[in-house]
């Protein structure tokens, strides 16, 4: 619904601005098994892209190869304009500054507190010293207290992460990469570990940043039928290679199944029609 | 049920049986080697138990040592403390070159882990009696003995509870461009600082244990002293050694348990 909405193909490709292209790229783990084979696609500035696939597709490794957390064993990933594929130090950390990163099993400081949390956005661009003793200016707290709220998370601001719910902690998670300004943000099965009405609030979350402040989104997901309500173009990904790359009218049924490797009605999707429908 | 399930039960039976039978034989030709029989070590006791309560029941003499007992136990303390302290903090930055999530190079990482592994695996007894040659009866051996082999241990279990507690925000904060030193700070010490201290508390009651041995070999602090009435045949003297080791062991167990409840 959002999709429809806001976006129809032709305003997307009207404003086409590659941010991110993977040339070629394949990734082997010891050498010999591989996780990506000969990966191609382009993704254009404000996207909102959900990647399906079976569990042990690559999808994860395909997420990890934008920020570098894995680094690509061939082939060529452009981000922003710049060759990013083997850079280190200081250059790679700009790199990780343009992009923020939520993941499912939220990743955050469960001892700190949530604008602690939130503020750890922040350390990119700080110098080591003032980074390491948790030094924040003034506007940063003030930036930090606005993303809490615009994220409902105001009365949690102070608690610590380990006293919040699962959708609270994915939202902290949120807030954490919106602080980073990115001009991408990665999401690692951002909604695995919620319930579907947490699903519903995270992912709204995500479909507003990315329309308000056109930041690209990268989802990775499970849920078929979230990937086909919120995102403008799905990529499936099938033992390290894309096998669909379209917008969500283009799934077909058969595709699905050609994705999960699957027969007809052996998939959840077949079953239900999609538990988040309204 | 059927027989596959019958089969099941019945060797699960004889899995028992077999067991029981190994660990007989091994006690039986133990036993036979040693010349150690069970029966009479019961016999035994209850001589042993008259023997200690004649004997060993605090005298005048020495309720008159006692000042002298508390300043060495207290001395043995302080030595345990410190070297556990110095022994942590040294193993602290070891173990993030030890640990997976944050290592910086795969052959640091596996020197690291064989060093501590090396340093934990020698008893501390062990290492006293080799500094021994080197140091002499002094009391530089004692620490150093109770240094190598709590920096090996801490540096293992620090390097499990930073891999287990901290690798998912470790994660978290690489990818959002942050740098060592700052996920040092902001995200592991944070995340694992309880159980860095009750591995820390747990070292110093272990030390306090261990130092008592360890001084009855160097020569210093509490150990010398019941060494020392224990081969003068002064037992009163020895057993109020004993029993304010007994005490002091306790009274920092609930220190620390305490402790470890208020940093929860």
């Amino acid at each position: 619904m959002i999709r429809s909405e806001t976006w129809s193909k032709q305003e997307m490709e009207g404003a086409a601005m590659p941010i991110l292209e993977f040339k070629n790229v394949s990734k082997l783990y010891n050498g010999s098994t591989k996780a990506l084979s000969n990966v191609n696609f382009t993704v254009n500035q404000g996207e909102f892209i959900s990647i399906i696939g079976p569990s042990g597709a690559g999808k994860s490794t395909l997420l990890r190869c934008i920020n570098r957390l894995i680094d690509v064993s061939e082939g060529t990933v452009i981000f922003d304009g710049e060759d990013i594929t083997a850079v280190k130090g200081k250059e790679l950390r700009k790199v990780r500054i343009k992009t923020g990163m939520i993941f499912q099993h939220y990743n955050l400081v469960d001892r700190l507190s949530v604008v602690e949390n939130v503020l750890h956005g922040t350390l990119g661009r700080k110098s080591t010293l003032s980074g390491m003793a948790g030094h924040y200016t003034e506007d940063e707290k003030k930036l930090a207290f606005e993303i809490i709220e615009s994220l409902g998370l105001s009365e949690q601001a102070y608690k610590r992460c380990d006293a919040l719910s699962g959708g609270q902690k994915q939202r902290v998670g949120i807030a954490r990469a919106i602080m980073q300004s990115p001009k991408l943000i990665l999401c690692d099965e951002p909604i695995a570990s919620l319930d579907p009405k947490a699903s519903k609030v995270i992912m709204d979350h995500l479909a507003e940043i990315n329309r308000t402040k056109n930041i690209t989104c990268i989802v990775n997901l499970h849920q078929v039928d979230v990937a086909l309500k919120y995102s403008q173009r799905i990529i499936g990904v099938s033992g390290g290679e894309i096998v669909f790359d379209g917008s969500p009218d283009e799934l077909t049924q058969e595709t699905i199944h050609r994705i999960y490797q699957s027969s007809s009605s052996d998939l959840i999707t077949d079953v239900s029609g999609g538990q988040y429908e309204q | 049920m059927s027989s596959k399930q019958m089969s099941v039960f019945r060797k699960r039976k004889i899995t028992y049986i077999a067991a029981f039978a190994i660990i007989l034989a091994l006690y039986l030709f133990s036993s036979l080697i040693t010349e150690f029989h069970i029966s009479e070590g019961v016999r035994a006791f209850p001589d042993a138990v008259m023997w200690m309560a004649e004997k060993l029941i605090p005298d005048a003499k020495a309720f008159e040592r006692f000042p002298k007992i508390l300043e060495k136990l207290f001395e043995t303390t302080l030595l345990s403390v410190a070297v556990t302290v110095i022994a942590a903090v040294c193993a602290f930055f070891f173990s993030l070159l030890g640990s997976k999530t944050t290592r910086l190079n795969g052959i640091i990482n596996r020197l690291v882990r064989m060093i501590a592994s090396f340093f934990r695996n020698v008893p501390d007894v062990v290492w006293a009696m080799l500094l021994m040659f080197s140091f002499g009866q002094n009391i530089l051996t004692g620490f150093f003995a109770l240094f190598f082999t709590t920096f090996g241990l801490l540096t293992r279990a620090f390097i499990e509870t930073i891999d287990e507690v901290s690798s998912s925000s470790i994660e978290a904060l690489n990818a959002s461009g942050a740098d060592f030193m700052q996920i040092v700070f902001q995200a592991i010490i944070p995340s694992s600082v309880t159980g860095l201290i009750t591995w820390v508390l747990y070292m110093i009651e272990t030390n306090i244990r261990s130092s008592t041995l360890i001084g009855i070999l160097t020569a210093t602090g509490i150990g010398y002293l019941f060494d020392m009435y224990y081969k003068r045949l002064e037992f009163g003297s020895a057993s109020l050694v004993v029993l304010s080791i007994v005490v002091l062991v306790i009274l920092i167990e609930m220190l620390s348990n305490m402790l470890r409840k208020v940093i929860q």
